[in-house]
């Protein structure tokens, strides 16, 4: 027989207004594992805890029904309190009267007091039957692996590295910097990239707690929090990078010149062995052996030839690398949706309509143009230049229904750099509304638009096509509800924003989720924006929506600071209500395998029983209803306490 | 097993008076939420339906549904995550496909399948939540009390 205390609280006047605490007291109390029951206006506060501790002491109680609000509120607060005097916090239950009782049912208080004595029984029949728990310590690797080596992961990074955590970074390109290193300025401060991200891309390089795994991606990862294991693709570069310099003499003899550079957008042309921009990091060149002569026709060579360094081999390199790691930072960033989009607007058939990334590099003084405003199709300067906004965003009927974020403030941004290189140029921008919500923001727009003298037209664009050189703008202003044509040099579309290509494949190998739309879902929008619902992995920046630069550094470093927190321990701690196999029950059909969706339990091909896995059960109790010979359990959710707390419901009481 | 006093909650013939019993099983991530957050909102709903939390819609068993039909519940009501949204990523998916096979078998025993329901109710559903609730016990009292009431 169990000793299991009942502690009854009022919570003032918000459960004791509607139930009768009283009655409830004398009722529970006639169970006969119920040893003691009482009532106190406020359980949570301190005098009512060491109330609770005292009967615990006093009466030897081996378990609790604590019968007050919601378990997500004092779960824990009593648990903990019954831990510091002795008894397992897993035999500590509770009985929600409050939310599920005395505040949905106030006009009832007859019924809702039944219904509050009821529910207090079905959980003493569950207490009775619970085990003794312990957390469960599964050892660390201190390391990190971070996914993607944009802004937000070489952030990510350096915290990491500066904490004392071995760093994996891993870029899928042969340098890191990601879209940020392609940005011309940045709002609202108008700082080059070059001057703000170049010198933390060298300082990541050169820290001795980081090693960048660039021209790599991953394969596969397996393990659970604190102890996965990564295997790491270095793509084949063909070049041997512990030789080459940087120097750049292969692309200037590269004969194939005419490959669409990535990091230009398209607005350059890049070698086949090249090095995407002067500051990468590591300033390594690859061959991309799509392009390549000597893929697959062993022609050419020269390349080879003329390296200083004799770096160049043209043998496939590729390598797999295991890693261990004890968390991971995903930071795998956006892009925009891609140029085969938006034929009504020009886009691909008129080489003067551009989007913003691509009007970004013509911008850049690191750009094709070094910085002049020249139009592709002549090199002229544009005098007029329209910019269209959400082009593809807060459109669910065509595009994406999201707003994309960042398109009002980089397309005021470009509007305004423009106005400081064509000084006598006119910028127009069509928009639906001006969402300027950063810091510094609002001020911006307003200084793009009354210092700058940029034209701002509230209406969207219905049609853009080209006539006598000029390109024709039809659109609707409607503030005025005028219909309004205009003739410009130039129109720069703000494109909708998507997730990286692949993330969803890379979102499967690490078993977290992605939305509707690609982005990475985190664990809780407002209150666990960096974690994921798979303990250990984190994100960081626009890999789970889009974000601007300022918010991307900040969630990269509030990621940083979770996986260093999770690693500053020698052990991990587990909630140990994980799943277990009756090891005589089983008789390992693996059908369990096959629900689970963490691989947390298996078949062991030598005794033929399925085993689980402590450190990577989530316990979900998904396999103990799967399971055809009641092998498989999920602890203190056993089938009998379930079937206990049914028949309370059902027939009143349970006959032992 | 011995009868409690209970008002005469589901022991009434049907008529204005029936009370229906009638057992819950709550995703501990979504429905469960969601009844915390109806109740946090004061929306006010039948107190006829006992909630039983669990961790995951997965984790129903068919038996949990039949055991509650057999021994008189009137109606179960099952309330897990959107599809999609599944904390344990496919634990709803999983639950959908094998409590369908409950509809069969309450057809094989000559009870109302409707009065078993499975609902799909996010945390942020508190309104969703009272409303579900609200509608299966008006549904229930109007079938009825359990013919296996009686057995």
């Amino acid at each position: 027989m169990a000793r299991i205390g009942v502690f009854v609280c009022h919570c003032g006047l918000n459960i004791a207004a509607t139930v009768d605490v009283a009655k409830v007291v004398d009722r529970v109390s006639q169970h006969p594992d119920v040893v003691h029951a009482e009532d106190y206006i406020f359980m949570c506060s301190d005098p009512g805890q060491l109330l609770v501790q005292g009967r615990i002491q006093e009466l030897g109680l081996d378990g609790l029904v604590m019968a007050n609000c919601s378990p997500t509120l004092h779960e824990q607060t009593f648990r903990n309190a019954a831990a510091l005097v002795g008894l397992n916090p897993y035999l500590v239950e509770i009985a929600n009267i409050r939310e599920a009782v005395s505040w949905p049912h106030m006009k009832e208080p007859e019924r809702a007091t039944e219904k509050a004595i009821e529910i207090i029984l079905a959980t003493v029949e569950k207490v009775r039957q619970n085990t003794e728990l312990h957390t469960i310590k599964v050892p660390v690797t201190h390391s990190v692996m971070i996914i993607g080596g944009g802004v937000a992961g070489i952030q990510a990074a350096l915290d990491c590295a500066d904490a004392g955590l071995e760093v994996h970074l891993v870029e899928r390109t042969s340098s890191i910097g990601g879209m940020m290193a392609s940005l011309s300025e940045t709002f609202p401060t108008l700082d080059c990239p070059q001057c703000i991200l170049t010198p933390k891309m060298t300082q990541a390089g050169k820290h001795p707690n980081i090693r960048i795994h660039a021209y790599s991606e991953i394969e596969e990862v397996s393990g659970f929090v604190g102890n996965f294991q990564a295997k790491v693709r270095h793509k084949a570069t063909y070049i041997d990078w512990s030789k080459c310099t940087g120097c750049g003499e292969c692309m200037t003899v590269c004969p194939t010149k005419k490959i669409p550079s990535e990091y230009n957008h398209g607005m350059a042309k890049r070698t086949a062995v090249y090095i995407p921009f002067p500051q990468a990091v590591p300033n390594r060149a690859v061959i991309d052996d799509k392009n390549c002569l000597w893929h697959p026709k062993g022609k050419c060579g020269i390349c080879a030839k003329k390296c200083p360094a004799e770096a160049i081999h043209y043998e496939d390199n590729t390598e797999i690398e295991e890693l261990e790691i004890g968390a991971i930072i995903v930071a795998t960033g956006m892009e925009v949706l891609p140029v085969e989009h938006f034929g009504e607007y020009g886009l691909g058939k008129i080489p003067d309509v551009v989007t913003g990334i691509q009007f970004e590099r013509l911008l850049a003084p690191s750009g094709p143009t070094a910085g002049k405003v020249l139009r592709p199709s002549d090199g002229a300067e544009p005098k007029e230049i329209a910019f269209l906004q959400c082009i593809g965003s807060r459109d669910p009927a065509n595009y994406k229904p999201y707003c994309s974020k960042v398109c009002c403030m980089y397309t005021g941004k470009q509007a305004m750099l423009y106005k400081h290189a064509v000084h006598d140029g006119q910028a127009f921008v069509f928009y639906i509304d001006i969402r300027s919500d950063g810091k510094g923001y609002e001020e911006f727009i307003q200084r793009a638009m009354e210092e700058e003298k940029v034209l701002y037209i509230r209406g969207k664009v219905s049609k853009v096509f080209e006539d006598e050189g000029k390109i024709v703008v039809w659109g609707t202003d409607t503030l005025t509800g005028k219909w309004i044509e205009l003739r410009v040099d130039m129109v720069v579309l703000a494109t909708a924003a998507v997730a990286s290509s692949g993330v969803t494949e890379l979102a499967s190998k690490l078993r977290i989720t992605t939305d509707e739309h690609g982005w990475l879902k985190e664990a809780h929008l407002k209150l666990k924006p960096v974690e994921t619902l798979t303990a250990g992995i984190y994100l960081a920046g626009a890999a789970q929506f889009v974000k601007d630069i300022t918010d991307t550094v900040a969630q990269a470093s509030g990621a940083a600071a979770k996986a260093i927190a999770l690693l500053s321990k020698d052990h991990l701690e587990r909630v140990p209500i994980i799943a277990c196999v009756d090891q005589d029950l089983c008789v390992g059909c693996g059908y369990c395998e096959t629900f689970c969706a963490y691989g947390a339990i298996a078949v062991d091909p030598v005794t033929g029983k399925a085993e689980v896995n402590e450190g990577l059960c989530e316990g979900c109790g998904g396999c103990a209803a799967h399971c055809p010979s009641g092998a498989a359990t999920l602890t203190n959710y056993g089938k009998k306490q379930v079937f206990d707390m049914i028949t309370t419901f059902t027939n009143g009481q349970v006959v032992q | 097993m011995t009868d409690k006093d209970r008002k005469g909650e589901g022991k009434a013939a049907a008529g204005d008076d029936f009370e229906p019993v009638i057992v819950g099983f709550f995703c501990n991530w979504c429905t469960a939420s969601a009844a915390d957050l109806a109740g946090t909102s004061r929306m006010q709903y039948p107190p006829n339906v006992r909630p039983i939390r669990v961790m995951c819609t997965g984790s129903v068993d068919t038996s949990f549904v039949l055991r509650a039909l057999l021994e008189g519940a009137d109606g179960v009501l099952v309330g897990g995550c959107h599809p999609g949204d599944c904390h344990y990523v496919t634990g709803n998916y999983r639950a959908r496909r094998r409590l369908t096979g409950v509809i069969k078998i309450l057809e094989a025993l000559a009870l109302d399948p409707e009065r078993f329901r499975f609902e799909w109710i996010s945390a942020s559903e508190g309104a969703k939540f009272a409303k579900v609730v609200t509608d299966f016990t008006e549904d229930i009292k109007r079938m009825g009390p359990s013919p296996l009431k009686e057995l």
